[in-house]
């Protein structure tokens, strides 16, 4: 079956066909999808985990027992679950184990631009790249052979334009595995010192073992054009090299980046004069190839910053003055535009929670999810977002270090999906480590960023059944906190009560500020809201809400009735009785 | 070596892109070229600036399209038409929905719409084909179909015959907004 899948639909097909039993995951941009897609198939489990280490560890287990697993997240997830990775390295598995991860270079929807081959390198682990959506199918689906034959987790590495690109990709049939006899076996499975003092050599001689396979894989493959000068790449910089030189460069394509082969590098330097390295991020390539003592161009050329292009290639051999035929010629300049950046949607129930903390000038440490952009003008809410669950242990730290003076008048603000996530923890610490800090849950009852998945605060599991929910009042009492409340963010004077009281309060305490999230399907409209030009001054307190459907034309107010949703926390705003029904 | 087509869909986060490129790749798959599709996913889809590529052709390896290498711009939106336009090659055409929809810098005072950005671009040079899109998708029933009139005034624009891009809609619009989404292609093929 020939179908156009993105790169992620691809990992997909790629697992399932090749016998996956158990997949875990975290949501998060640009790797969501992959278990989105695999949850269409009923012969095997999906689940959203509560974050990347309990997804990671629940493969663990499923391999444990016996059958192939996988567990998929975004770069940044992989820190979450880099305590069990490193020693994933050392047990090895029974069942095959893949760990998808998806690097975002330039940032579309992350925090940091950070290289995810490093964890392959560091935690001593086969890597493998795909370049587009077909590879990304077959790498998905040998992972799993080359998983158990080493013995090792295997990573499969994918990127934004990747897992987001689609390709035409022949979709086989699924192999079914069956599930491996569970054996107890202490010396594999027990990392206490004893064992993994055994287990550690072994691990060593399994990267010299795959370096070998390095050598003659499928993974690495070499196309010698005898041109004069040579060009390693991997991932996606493979197309954009393909795109400019077509077939008149010799290349050397790598699809497994760790552990990287040498006398395979050797060879093909070897038959060229200038050896250039072309890949996104940081130097992995290139430094392993200077270790070599072979000499040649990378980061000096092609940046260590943001994603490449057909049009990076150019430009880089352009300097060089290596001839790559014509070049594209454009009809002319874009003229100036002002930007558009992401912002909070038409009635976004954490708009009036913000609105709330920037009125009365509170210090806000923020977390990750569709409420970073309470960092954009005009609301200008929040102080700090570092990364999943950062608020809440944040502010205990931050009040600790201004010495209790800040305590009255800053917040945490963290979703329900990143409270579970780590946000517990840091709640914990606050009511064990006695900071008189004010922690906003904003629940918007979904996993709002990425896309609209479940966790356990909504009440259904990934396919949409009914399941366990976490009473997040309950819980955080459990916690320690004795001072729980929930507001209506809709409703401006109740929030504004709430953070006066419980930043006056002088114990810690969580405002539970909770409205689905305007987009969730059963959540409908009301009547859009209209302006009466004739009652409106111009004052312009609407507009300092930052709603998208709202901006002055012809000196007044005016609502956009095709984006407004009728939330009304314009109308609470209006001190002239302007906006409301007309 | 047949030379690659390229595409690039842009427009305002929420405005249907996705639906639109899925429509292209359906139908250039259904033709036989090779294609490639790039999507945008994530934050820049909360009412931010979003461009979707679709390249085809004989064999297309990059799935970007970068400057100087686009065909047709298709955009949902004036103010997004005139921001790539630098990615349009020499003799290549701009389709343009005439809707204005303000980003938040324009809301906040901070900059002004550039009311009459699309004249200076035919002034510079550029073929551009604009229109009003709105209009025709509340004609058939929804100011969703906004993607799928565009499409239909770019179906014009093609040398594919209108009957492969009926097909194509069938089978990539779900069945219960399909007369809709029928009737909006129509009105933007110009029937």
């Amino acid at each position: 079956m020939k179908k156009l899948l993105i790169g992620n639909e691809a990992v997909a097909w790629g697992l399932y066909n090749g016998g996956l039993s158990v997949i875990s995951s975290y949501p998060g941009t640009p790797s969501t999808e992959i278990t989105e897609f695999l949850a269409k198939h009923d012969d095997i489990h999906t689940e959203w985990a509560p974050n990347e280490k309990v997804a990671c560890e629940t493969a663990f287990g499923a391999s444990l027992a016996g059958v192939r697993s996988a567990c998929a997240m975004k770069h940044v997830g992989l820190n979450v679950a880099a305590d069990p990775l490193f020693t994933l390295s050392y047990t090895g598995v029974t069942g095959g184990m893949v760990i998808c991860v998806a690097d975002d270079p330039a940032m579309h929807s992350s925090q940091n631009e950070q290289d995810s081959r490093h964890y392959a390198i560091a935690a001593k682990v086969p890597m493998l790249e795909p370049a587009d959506s077909a590879e990304a199918y077959e790498f998905a689906k040998s992972a799993f052979e080359l998983s158990e034959q080493y013995d090792t987790p295997v990573i499969l590495r994918m990127c934004t334009r990747i897992a987001h690109s689609q390709c035409v990709v022949d979709i086989g049939e699924r192999e079914g595995t069956p599930r491996k006899e569970y054996v107890k076996q202490p010396a594999k499975y027990i990392m206490m010192p004893g064992y993994a003092k055994v287990r550690h050599p072994l691990v060593e001689q399994r990267t010299e073992n795959l370096r070998a396979m390095a050598e003659n894989c499928a993974y690495n493959r070499i196309e010698d054009r005898g041109s004069e000068i040579g060009i390693i790449t991997s991932g996606c910089s493979y197309l954009y090299v393909k795109e400019v030189f077509g077939d008149s460069v010799s290349i050397l394509k790598i699809g497994m980046p760790n552990p990287l082969p040498e006398k395979k590098i050797r060879e093909f330097a070897a038959k060229v004069k200038k050896l250039y390295i072309i890949e996104e991020l940081d130097p992995v390539i290139e430094n392993h190839v200077r270790s070599l003592g072979i000499a040649c161009t990378g980061k000096t050329l092609f940046s260590a910053i943001g994603e490449f292009s057909q049009q990076t290639i150019r430009e880089a051999f352009r300097k060089e003055g290596v001839d790559f035929g014509e070049s594209p010629e454009k009809q002319g300049e874009a003229p100036k535009v002002p930007g558009r950046p992401p912002m909070m949607c038409a009635g976004c129930p954490h708009r009036g929670m913000f609105y709330t903390l920037a009125k009365n000038h509170i210090t806000v440490l923020g977390d990750i999810g569709c409420y970073t952009l309470g960092a954009v003008a005009p609301l200008n809410a929040l102080d700090s977002t570092l990364c999943m669950g950062a608020s809440v242990s944040g502010i205990h730290g931050f009040n600790l270090g201004m010495n209790g003076e800040a305590e009255k008048k800053t917040v945490a603000v963290i979703g329900d999906s990143t409270f579970m996530h780590s946000g517990m923890t840091g709640l914990v610490n606050i009511a064990y480590n006695a900071t008189n800090s004010t922690v906003i849950i904003l629940d918007n009852s979904i996993t709002g960023m990425t896309g609209h998945q479940q966790n356990p605060t909504t009440g259904y599991n990934i396919k949409g059944d009914p399941a366990a929910k976490v009473d997040l009042e309950a819980l955080c009492k459990a916690l320690g906190i004795r001072r729980v409340r929930v507001v209506d963010p809709y409703n401006l004077k109740e929030c504004e009560a709430a953070v006066k009281e419980e930043l006056a309060a002088e114990e810690p305490s969580v405002i539970i500020s909770r409205r689905p999230c305007v987009l969730l399907k059963y959540v409908k409209a009301k009547t859009p809201l209209k302006v009466d030009a004739e009652k409106c001054r111009a004052c312009k307190r609407c507009m300092g809400l930052g709603c998208p459907a709202i901006s002055m034309k012809n000196g007044k107010a005016r609502i956009d009735t095709t984006l407004c949703v009728g939330c009304g926390v314009c109308e609470q705003l209006c001190p002239f009785g302007a906006i409301g029904e007309v | 070596m047949e030379k690659t087509t390229s595409i690039m869909i842009v427009g305002v986060g929420g405005q249907g892109s996705l639906l639109a490129s899925k429509l292209l790749g359906n139908l250039l798959t259904d033709e036989g070229y090779d294609v490639k599709v790039s999507e945008v996913h994530g934050m820049s889809q909360r009412g931010g600036s979003v461009v979707t590529y679709v390249r085809y052709g004989e064999k297309v390896y990059s799935p970007i399209v970068t400057e100087g290498e686009c065909d047709y711009i298709i955009s949902f939106e004036k103010l997004e038409a005139a921001r790539y336009a630098s990615c349009l090659r020499k003799g290549g055409r701009i389709i343009v929905n005439t809707q204005q929809i303000d980003p938040m810098p324009v809301i906040t005072g901070s900059a002004e719409y550039p009311e009459n950005v699309l004249e200076e671009l035919k002034n510079q040079g550029f073929q551009i084909d604009d229109f009003d899109a709105l209009a025709p998708a509340m004609e058939a029933g929804s100011a969703k179909a906004v993607n799928i009139v565009l499409m239909g005034h770019f179906a014009a624009h093609t040398s594919i015959p209108k009957e492969k891009w009926m097909a194509a809609l069938e089978k990539t619009v779900p069945a219960k907004f399909l007369e809709m989404n029928k009737k909006a292609f129509c009105l933007g093929y110009g029937e």
